[in-house]
């Protein structure tokens, strides 16, 4: 697989103090079978042009930084490699859905006000001192939730959700499935206050379970799958409001 | 550099990490009225914990003791580290793990519901809390979740901090910080400062630490006037991939892999480390043995066996073998499935059939800002905690689990202690730190951005690659006069190469080619720091080995080295300090059979595979 030795990379440009509008720029790099999308984009801001402008750190598929489409689709570019793309040319943009910062580079602002807004922490009303020990926690109870605990935030299931693309204020898979995550968590007593927050985002109901999320998420999580839980329970909670007084239910 | 607005708080912590997060909790809950910034230069859920696979040790279980840990640790650092500050992180180690179990962390349970724990490197009994193999992934993300619930935690996600503020007396008061959207200075303030940025992997070329692993704190600290301490203990991880450096964890030998050389044999035995057991027997793997003696010693058995023409070739260098066969495909699934998949991505190897080539790698540095038993600097109101400090509790070498809990441990601690400082703290001068900010923007705007830099003729890359060479020829797992002498010579020629560093980008907005020429000058000083204080200590003892001086001399250096860098950069002084010795008297380091078992059939049981960890996948 060493053949011709090259490889092309064309990455997504676009400067906001220079540039009107984005352009593409053609780097050819050294081909190697072992490189991933990452290697090469570093390889370009190292040798060739350094204002070439990427976010990453670990390269190992678990810090959640270098997402980008690559070729039209949403990855981690420390997880997909040079060889299942060559000869080709490689294609390199911004994750879509998101404001363009600079280059590969996007705003991650809205993203994170997504996750505070799901309340993803424990929330008690008995919090017991810890000389009395760990909550006990089956494995059966830990998986009922564990899934949705491996979320690593990459954001690729935003860039990949049709609901995301015209809805700016649906909080988004991997919010949702972390709201869902805490309230699945026998730990937790907080699912009424957070189900409140979760409920009240109107595309919630839009999500058409598509799954698109599901399919691009490099951690299995299935955001797509606690959505469709989280509705389920959003329902009963919804009928439960009209049976009795809120506050009142579970 | 644009200037910016000041930002006024009670504490600043700089790093967004498993420290500086544990501290920020500690601080807003104990201070309700405080106002607390987190200053990061990624957002707090990229830092570098979240890579931490196998778990945090604690001791939880009835079979297990304090007293024990406190032993395997202090033995473990090769008699380097603080007693006193090695007792307290024991006590505390349990406390706080607890409290990040309410808080939310997922860890892998016992079918009773109590958490589960498994054997690490080292430890003379299982003790290692764990979630599944993504232990330091779900202690992050649960920590930074749980800041989410604090109004009073402010986040500078994405601000580069460059330099620490002091005021005329001497306190430290904040720091200036890069706003990297906007290329803005400005200046971060508060009554005290928790350091809390992680360790300097990247001064080496082959190493398991992520990009932004770059020793900046280390560097601020250094530049203030605070020491650099024990900087000569750098920990190799014994079982990182050939070629990317990818961690496979040490849970994979807790959970009875075993290392062969090309011979398929288990060299290890060859070496003091114990009797290699079947691995059907049911002692294996047996603690404080063999697979499971402690990393420094795997890492330079791998370089005898190397010399000895025993490794395997491989395209990315020579490697042994770490064979999880026997495990067979549902217990790796269940306890290290991230092994698997890191495996099979980055290596094209199926664990579960295949094993898996594996040579020692750059992991930890075990030295770091010479701080007290309270994580306090020698500058007032200056804390650090966290791989950047160091207490000692980690000595000569750090045993494996013990670094996530020593940010919760010491994170937490700090943020009590900066907190406490900052309470009667009077008011602070904020125009003369707002100068100094201002200042630090004009320096980086002179250094980086000038005609001169225009018209230089160095590129950070090569810089960087010669650097690389440098440590890992001269500073690696052995070391020794000429090739320490031919490392500090290398620095010396980088640092004056540095001043002539050309940037492409000249721009404000999210310039991370202006960034990666601070790590890079942060990375020198460190590395520095590093080949000095390996050059002075001429004894051989945990992760430094000297060749020209072979055995650990007690007599002159039962002591911590402190680097003190020098006005100019040239060489650091070097000062030493006696190791705090309580109830421990230095003693010779035993693993296999002499440093025992203790109750192999409590043992037994605890690893047996109905520890379920509640894995779906």
């Amino acid at each position: 697989m060493s053949n011709n030795g090259k490889i092309t990379l064309e990455i997504f440009r676009y400067h906001p103090e220079t540039d009107t509008e984005p352009r593409f720029q053609s780097y050819e790099v050294p081909y190697d079978e072992d490189w991933v999308v990452l290697d090469a984009i570093n390889w370009i801001k190292d040798h060739i042009d350094g204002t070439v402008t990427h976010r990453w750190s670990c390269r190992m598929g678990v810090c959640g930084s270098c997402g980008m489409m690559v070729n039209g689709e949403p990855k981690l570019t420390c997880a997909a490699f040079l060889k299942d793309y060559h000869p080709r040319a490689v294609k390199v943009e911004p994750l879509v859905n998101f404001p363009v910062e600079r280059d590969l580079v996007v705003s991650m602002d809205g993203f994170m006000d997504k996750l505070d807004a799901v309340k993803p922490y424990i929330i008690r009303d008995d919090v017991n001192d810890t000389s009395e020990g760990e909550y006990l926690q089956s494995p059966a109870e830990l998986a009922r939730y564990k899934q949705f605990s491996m979320c690593i935030n990459c954001m690729l299931c935003y860039a990949a959700c049709p609901v995301v693309g015209h809805e700016e204020e649906f909080l988004g898979p991997a919010a949702l499935a972390l709201g869902h995550r805490y309230n699945k968590d026998s730990r937790d007593q907080g699912q009424s206050e957070r189900m409140e927050v979760m409920l009240s985002d109107e595309a919630m109901w839009g999500c058409t379970f598509v799954g698109e999320c599901s399919v691009v998420c490099p951690k299995h999580v299935d955001p797509a799958g606690a959505i469709q839980q989280a509705k389920a329970m959003g329902a009963q909670e919804y009928f439960k409001g009209f049976v009795m007084p809120r506050g009142a239910g579970g | 550099m644009n200037h910016g607005t000041t930002h006024q708080h009670d504490v600043i912590i700089i790093g967004g990490g498993g420290a500086g997060l544990r501290a920020a909790i500690a601080i807003a809950e104990e201070n309700p009225s405080f106002s607390v910034a987190c200053v990061s230069k990624v957002y707090p859920m990229r830092s570098h914990t979240v890579t931490a696979e196998g778990g945090a040790a604690a001791v939880i279980k009835d079979n297990d003791s304090l007293e024990d840990h406190i032993y395997d640790t202090i033995s473990g650092a090769d008699w380097l580290a603080d007693q006193d500050a090695v007792e307290y992180f024991v006590n505390r180690a349990p406390p706080e793990m607890v409290q990040l179990e309410h808080w939310g962390c997922p860890w892998s349970r016992m079918p009773d519901g109590s958490v589960a724990v498994r054997p690490f490197g080292g430890m003379k009994i299982e003790r290692t809390w764990f979630a599944a193999d993504k232990t330091g992934f779900h202690m992050l993300h649960s920590l930074f979740q749980t800041t989410l619930k604090y109004g009073n935690i402010v986040r500078y996600d994405e601000h580069f901090a460059s330099k620490l503020l002091l005021d005329d007396a001497g306190n430290c008061r904040g720091c200036a910080a890069i706003e990297l959207r906007t290329g803005t200075v400005r200046a971060i303030l508060g009554k005290s400062v928790i350091i809390c940025t992680g360790g300097a992997g990247k001064a080496f070329p082959f190493t398991t630490n992520g990009a932004i692993k770059t020793g900046d704190g280390m560097a601020m600290a250094y530049r203030a006037g605070v020491a650099l301490k024990d900087m000569e203990f750098i920990q190799y991880h014994p079982t990182g991939l050939p070629g990317t450096g990818i961690l496979i964890t040490e849970a994979s030998r807790g959970e009875g892999g075993i290392l062969v050389n090309k011979d398929g044999y288990r060299y290890l035995q060859d070496y003091d480390l114990g009797e290699a057991l079947d691995v059907g027997d049911p002692r294996h793997p047996q603690k404080r043995a063999m697979e499971l003696g402690p990393r420094d010693k795997l890492s330079q058995c791998f370089i005898k066996e190397k010399n000895a023409g025993r490794t395997i070739r491989t395209k990315d260098g020579d490697a042994v073998h770490l064979d999880l066969r026997h495990l067979g495909a549902a217990k790796i699934d269940k306890r290290i499935p991230f092994v698997r998949e890191l495996a099979r991505s980055y290596a094209g190897i199926d664990p579960v059939h295949q094993p898996i080539p594996v040579r020692p790698v750059v992991h930890y540095v075990m030295g770091g800002i010479d701080v007290d038993s309270n994580s306090a600097t020698g500058i007032p109101g200056l804390y650090a905690a966290g791989e950047c400090a160091c207490v000692s509790i980690n000595g000569a070498n750090r045993l494996g689990s013990n670094s996530l809990t020593e940010l919760l441990v010491f994170g937490a601690q700090a943020g009590t202690h900066a907190a406490r400082f900052a309470m009667d703290r009077p008011d602070y001068d904020v125009s003369g730190l707002e100068a100094q900010a201002a200042d630090e923007g004009e320096r980086i705007r002179r250094d980086y951005f000038s005609m001169r830099t225009r018209s230089g003729s160095e590129r950070i890359a090569v810089i960087r690659k010669e650097l690389h060479d440098a440590m890992e020829d001269g500073a690696g797992i052995y070391r020794d006069a000429e090739s320490l002498d031919a490392a500090c010579n290398k620095i010396a020629e980088l640092r004056e190469r540095y001043a002539k560093i050309t940037l492409d980008d000249q721009s404000n907005c999210f310039n991370t080619e202006l960034t990666a020429a601070l790590e890079l000058a942060s990375l020198l000083d460190v590395a520095q720091a590093m080949a000095h204080s390996a050059m002075e200590r001429t004894e051989s003892r945990g992760s430094h080995q000297r060749l020209d001086h072979p055995d650990r001399n007690d007599d002159d250096f039962l002591a911590h080295s402190l680097a003190f860098r020098a006005e100019d950069g040239g060489a650091p002084r070097i000062e030493y300090r006696p190791v705090t010795i309580t109830r421990w008297p230095p003693g010779k380091r035993t693993y296999g059979a002499d440093s025992g078992l203790k109750r192999p059939a409590d043992a037994a049981a605890a690893n047996d595979d109905t520890a379920a960890s509640g894995e779906t996948r």
